[in-house]
């Protein structure tokens, strides 16, 4: 009977993807162009990824940039899952508002007002700025976007499956690595890559944050940035692009075959 | 059960004493910094509370404290009051816009099949996934006067090639780019408010005769009200603070804060101004960043 509104809503949805889609298919497809010009279209060329290669500033701030989202996002899926832990099981507690304050706040905080904050306090305590203090710092902001994340996996779980584990007289500690941890795994898991590529995102809070000898790639690709659009960031953009469409495809598929796996076994538990 | 009680604090100890240190410290230390003085030394601003000193140094210290750079930001002679306007007329066009083009999406999406819809949320997700820096530069090379956007027009014949639309630059590119950057945020909470509807509402709107535009503003639109609050917060908050974009797409008369900030402290190196910048930035947000936080909690809670 909605038949009348179905040609506005695939309009409004193709209209919409065209609209998320267009600007970086074309950034991709000029990676490929022969021309310097970036607007000028003469021919297919990968000229531009093999100086990509020969480029060692940007390999170098690559590298950091790697280093620091993988060791941040590792602290900030272990630290934003016991923050979740603590906001969904712990019923009100002392400081509860504060905390959860502080979880929230900084999802949608201005950066420049995170990294400034972030940056006075390792000068007020002389803290030697670069490669650690980026760290630090980006643990900070994602671990509140992991605590969100799997917050709403805790939320939707049956506690009963923990209450029998520990009823039977399993240990605290284990119950958690043997049952809760298990079930929300794919949550922890999806933060886990969120807080990855926030990091590796990252412009403003590793900006204020950094010190000498550690620039990470964004920083890098900004200054560029700003002097012109040239084919070689088109083609650092593009792999970019790749590497996370591969990482977040792969990812989706074996989400989803999990948790395909585990309503099949509930539902036979609940059978059974 | 003393182990099982000592498990529980840890649990919550480590992270909420990590939050206090790197997150809630730092504010106050950037409270302090806005109220002390610019100098020569480092670190750069004065007085320097060094408790080793005695509690003479102290106090003293303690009284060299002012409220000199608020009367600073907050005098007409400069253009931070200005630039706390622009930043939030900007940030407030630009969430309406927001508003107008997730909406529909949101709404087709919510409609379509339901086979189909774990794949359409998953597109929308994806390009948040790549670098918000990319995103924001492949707009520059559409709107650059030379770019992508005006060679297109001049090849219909549209516009005149000896005078190209100047969009890079203006206003229009930072509405532009943050609608683009930010849409991802408001598609997800409109998409999951009308998701949840339930469609039998509006099958009884139609069949008790009303037309299906009322039916929309009398059912669906109140429905999705929770929806549309999460959205715009998500989107207008750090809008406010933006920097990346109107310094790549801004021309040099676009007034944000978040810009305004960052060249006062590296480019002016006044540590002390920027803080007390950054301080009434955070007033100027702490209503709605509340608001937020409570919209937050009682989704978590409520489910």
């Amino acid at each position: 009977m909605r038949k009348g509104l179905s040609w506005f809503n695939t309009t409004s949805i193709a209209l919409g993807f065209t609209f998320l889609y267009l600007p970086i298919v074309l950034l991709v497809i000029y990676s490929f162009n022969a021309s310097r010009l970036v607007t000028v279209w003469a021919g297919f060329s990968t000229e531009w990824y093999w100086k990509l290669l020969q480029n060692d500033q940007l390999l170098e701030a690559a590298w950091v940039t790697l280093r620091v989202a993988f060791l941040s996002a590792s602290v900030a899926t272990v630290l934003g899952t016991l923050a979740a832990i603590a906001l969904t099981r712990y019923g009100r507690f002392n400081g509860r508002i504060l905390f959860s304050g502080m979880v929230y706040a900084p999802l949608v905080m201005p950066e420049v007002i995170t990294g400034l904050s972030l940056l006075l306090l390792f000068v007020a305590v002389n803290f030697d700025r670069g490669f650690w203090t980026i760290t630090l710092a980006h643990i900070t902001f994602t671990m509140c976007f992991v605590s969100v994340v799997v917050q709403s996996r805790l939320v939707t779980f049956d506690r009963s499956l923990e209450e029998a584990a520990l009823d039977l007289g399993c240990p605290p500690l284990k119950t958690f690595f043997v049952v809760t941890l298990p079930i929300i795994l794919p949550a922890v898991v999806s933060g886990w890559m969120l807080a990855f590529t926030l990091s590796l995102d990252d412009l403003v809070i590793a900006s204020f944050t950094t010190g000498p000898g550690a620039t990470t790639l964004p920083m890098r690709i900004y200054s560029q940035v700003r002097l012109g659009v040239t084919p070689e960031i088109n083609a650092i953009c593009t792999i970019l692009i790749a590497i996370v469409t591969v990482v977040v495809v792969i990812a989706s598929v074996i989400t989803k075959r999990q948790e395909v796996a585990r309503e099949r076994a509930e539902r036979l538990a609940a059978a059974g | 059960m003393a182990a099982k009680a000592k498990g529980r604090w840890l649990v919550l100890a480590v992270p909420y004493l990590w939050l206090l240190v790197l997150f809630l410290v730092p504010f106050l230390i950037v409270f302090k910094i806005s109220l002390s003085q610019d100098a020569i030394a480092q670190p750069p601003y004065e007085p320097v509370f060094d408790l080793a000193a005695g509690w003479e140094a102290f106090t003293d210290a303690f009284s060299q404290l002012n409220f000199d750079n608020y009367a600073y930001v907050l005098s007409w002679d400069n253009e931070f009051i200005e630039a706390y306007g622009s930043s939030l007329w900007i940030a407030g066009i630009s969430t309406l816009l927001l508003l107008a083009v997730g909406y529909p999406i949101a709404y087709g999406m919510a409609r379509a099949p339901k086979s189909i819809r774990p794949t359409l949320l998953m597109l929308v997700i994806l390009p948040f996934w790549t670098s918000f820096l990319i995103r924001v530069y492949a707009w520059i090379g559409i709107l650059s006067p030379e770019g992508l956007l005006n060679q297109l027009l001049i090849a219909l014949g549209i516009i005149n090639p000896d005078a190209p639309l100047q969009i890079l630059a203006t206003d229009t590119a930072v509405y532009i780019g943050i609608v683009y950057s930010y849409l991802p945020f408001m598609i997800l909470p409109l998409y999951s408010a009308l998701e949840k509807m339930d469609e039998t509402l509006l099958e009884a709107a139609a069949d008790l005769g009303c037309p299906p535009f009322a039916a929309f503003w009398k059912i669906t639109w109140p429905l999705s009200l929770p929806g549309v609050f999460a959205g715009c917060l998500l989107c207008f908050i750090p809008a406010v603070g933006e920097f990346v974009i109107p310094d790549l797409l801004g021309g040099s008369d676009t007034m944000m804060i978040g810009k305004v900030l960052w060249t006062e402290f590296s480019v002016n190196r006044s540590w002390t101004v920027s803080a007390a910048v950054a301080v009434l930035l955070l007033l100027v947000l702490v209503i709605p960043i509340v608001f937020y936080q409570n919209v937050q909690a009682k989704e978590m809670e409520g489910r």
